[in-house]
């Protein structure tokens, strides 16, 4: 056995019994051992797990890092500090940059960013877009755009409204990369931000309906099932949603769902007060939504749990709701907020590694870390119990726009490896 | 006077004897607009901005005369020649204003909340002249001192609210008002005009304008924006008047005295018959009058609420 450079010791991992030490040499998992065991190699440097949880690598299939363009709300080298902060060693970005991503030269221009500003960061993974200036008219040239190395297509934030459009990319898409559908009737209502309900009739707020969202989930799950290609759909908000993908699955339809932390922890109550730092799209639902997208999580009719990572400057969300952006910047407490859920008993740790890790990796076809000798070194070291208290100061995003600013969370990445090189840490002597 | 409220953002803020004290307020204050000098020092030395970032004659006009009859100097900043119209925030603009140090702010903005964004950045007074589609609350306390000039009392009396109330700050505080002093209110509207579970505002909901009418003490018509249609919430003018408009005809389905009352401005011959508006139980210039009479009260008792000794 080739000996280990790197040795994680004392950490334990879900799913199994004991106490344990991660050997890692050339940036891959040689073999997960019993406590003490890598006592036997010396010469490797070694890390001190403290007992806490050794977590794979996440990866997040859903990230705005708004390069190029944006670049006030937040850019690629501060995103992936932000990813690398959060435990996500994989991150994809979103085609809705300025220019848009529907040419390989703006692919490369991301992975050239990534590259230059942290060769042994997160990596990351740029979506491309489904259709050319994600107008909804003209096919992107996807064979290009998977060729410089975009891993999915996407007309996220703007969902394309021609059916016959929509079903002409999924099938031409559907021998590169996987498409995700944001999902949103974008006659309705468009993005608001306030769910059409009890909230939004009383504070006088245009209300967004959660067919919204479900009436265009029923059409892709429609159209994957009847051509029998793949849809991952974005961000799902609301129970209509739920039961439609559950139905499409049940029938084998190729379909794939994602929801985000807010969705799960949050309600449309959020609002009162004309919140902006609430203010998201799609918008925070009811409680009966709430309890329904977790049930379905724990079932895996959602597959994963995606940020959407939204980062905005605080001049765009201090101003009244209708005139603030719509986004939570999520990379940061995404772990440690699903973790609240561990902590109430609705997730088990080892659902939050499957959603959060590697299911979404499978799905895009990413590099994961099952602690199987040579998989990718890329792990996070995660103290359960440590509370911290969200402030601006100490998120790496520019973006610092989230709901939970001021609050205190328990659980905190201690520390992030991406193919063994430590990208993040909190313990000086490490 | 122990005024507890920094603002009036909304009515739902206010006790039953807050609401008591403005009226008794606005009543006597009322007399100083039946003088031939119809100035008092009571506010000499205060100033007022009136700061109205949507189109609006009538309340900015009414806050504008009820400051100039207590003393107060007032300042108007409109949108159009404005630096709003240079794309300014609603932030800077505000900072800029609390920087002039003015004593209150009167603001009328077309997004719901924006009162509330005003008011947790200053520290003088924001008296919320209408925010978006959420709340007017001078305008419900001034149609609650009308209705008092006529009624003993509002508890027990039928009060309809006709017309778009989903797109209504006018309807969401009169209907909150109203139902916290024991009246009860009927919405009446096409679904399309409605917000979502409008029950839920605390009133009972009618889709068509007959059974709305039985047996009412009051109506309030609202007034229908020319631009719903173009959003496609009703076919047209004519086809919403037949369904909606208040007729005499329709009228007879009320109480015998019943009275009716429009915010304004009024389209007549669509959400009013232009009959109705003029005849005897129409209350429509009594709520111009109250209107004065409500916002000299309110004004009064938010800037000399830390005042010592002021008086009427």
């Amino acid at each position: 056995m080739t000996s280990p450079a790197l040795a994680v010791t004392n950490v334990r991992v879900p799913g199994r019994d004991g106490v344990f030490d991660l050997l890692v040499a050339d940036g891959r998992v040689l073999e997960l051992v019993a406590h003490d065991a890598a006592a036997r190699y010396p010469e490797a440097r070694t890390l001190a797990g403290r007992g806490w949880l050794l977590l794979p690598g996440l990866t997040d299939a859903h990230t705005h890092l708004r390069e190029p363009g944006q670049e006030w709300k937040e850019d690629i080298a501060s995103g992936l500090a932000a990813a690398a902060a959060g435990g996500f060693t994989n991150i994809m970005c979103m085609a809705n940059t300025s220019p848009v991503n529907d040419n390989a030269a703006v692919t490369r221009l991301m992975l050239r960013r990534a590259e230059a500003s942290w060769p042994a960061g997160p990596r990351l993974f740029p979506v491309g877009a489904l259709t050319v200036g994600l107008a909804g008219r003209v096919l992107a040239p996807m064979g290009e755009l998977r060729q410089a190395g975009c891993v999915a297509f996407s007309n996220d934030g703007e969902p394309v409204a021609d059916t016959e459009i929509f079903r002409r990319a999924l099938e031409y898409a559907a021998d590169l990369a996987p498409v995700i559908d944001h999902c949103e009737d974008p006659f309705m209502a468009k993005g608001s931000g306030a769910n059409e309900g009890t909230a939004s009739a009383r504070l006088g707020l245009r209300g967004q309906p959660d067919v919204a969202e479900a009436i265009q989930v029923a059409r892709d799950v429609l159209l994957a099932d009847y051509l029998r290609v793949p849809v991952h759909l974005a961000h799902v908000s609301c129970r209509r949603s739920v039961e439609l993908i559950a139905a499409a699955k049940k029938r084998g339809a190729p379909v794939t769902a994602e929801t985000c932390p807010h969705y799960l922890l949050m309600t449309d109550a959020a609002l009162f007060g004309y919140e902006t730092m609430a203010k998201v799209n799609p918008p925070l639902r009811t409680d009966d939504d709430r309890a329904a997208l977790l049930e379905a999580l724990r079932a895996g009719v959602i597959d994963i749990v995606a940020t959407d990572h939204a980062p905005h400057a605080d001049h765009e969300k201090e101003t009244p709701f209708e005139n603030a952006k719509n986004g939570i910047s999520g990379l940061e407490t995404a772990l440690a907020g699903l973790w609240e859920l561990v902590r109430r008993g609705k997730l088990t740790p080892e659902d939050v590694v499957e959603r959060m890790a590697w299911r979404p990796a499978a799905i895009f076809g990413l590099p994961v870390n099952r602690f199987a000798p040579g998989d990718p070194a890329d792990f996070i070291l995660f103290d359960p119990d440590e509370a911290w208290v969200v402030s601006p100061e100490n998120l790496r995003s520019k973006g610092k726009n989230t709901p939970l600013l001021g609050q205190s969370l328990t659980g905190r990445v201690m520390l992030t490896a991406v193919a063994g090189v430590i990208v993040h840490t909190l313990d000086p002597s490490a | 006077m122990n005024w507890p409220h920094k603002d009036l953002l909304d009515v739902s803020q206010l006790s039953l004897e807050d609401v008591d004290v403005v009226m008794r307020t606005a009543a006597s204050f009322r007399e100083i607009n039946t003088r031939p000098v119809k100035k008092v020092p009571t506010l000499k030395g205060k100033s007022i901005v009136l700061f109205f970032a949507e189109p609006s004659t009538r309340t900015k006009t009414s806050f504008d005369i009820a400051g100039k009859r207590l003393s107060a100097d007032t300042f108007s900043l409109a949108k159009t020649g404005s630096s709003l119209q240079k794309g300014e925030t609603l932030k800077d603009t505000v900072l800029t204003l609390q920087a002039m140090n003015p004593d209150a702010i009167v603001i009328r903005h077309n997004a719901s909340g924006a009162a509330a964004f005003v008011a947790r950045r200053v520290s003088c007074a924001v008296i919320n002249a209408g925010d978006g589609w959420h709340a007017h609350p001078t305008q419900a306390l001034l149609d609650l001192r009308t209705l008092l000039d006529i009624w003993e009392t509002v508890e027990g009396k039928t009060v309809l609210i006709l017309g778009d109330v989903a797109h209504s700050r006018v309807a969401r505080s009169n209907c909150r008002l109203l139902s916290m002093l024991g009246a009860h209110v009927r919405l009446c509207a096409p679904r399309t005009l409605l917000p979502w579970d409008a029950e839920a505002l605390g009133a009972t909901v009618f889709h068509e304008v007959e059974p709305a009418l039985e047996g009412v003490d009051a109506v309030m018509c609202l007034r229908l924006q020319l631009e719903r249609q173009e959003a496609g919430l009703l076919p047209d003018l004519r086809e919403y008047a037949n369904r909606y408009c208040l007729t005499s005809e329709r009228l007879r389905y009320a109480a015998p005295d019943v009275k009716v009352l429009h915010p304004g401005p009024i389209n007549r011959g669509v959400e009013i018959a232009s009959d109705l508006a003029d005849a005897g139980n129409s209350l429509i210039l009594d709520q111009v009058a109250s209107g004065v009479a409500v916002r000299m009260a309110l004004l009064f008792l938010h800037i000399t609420r830390k005042d010592k000794g002021a008086s009427l």
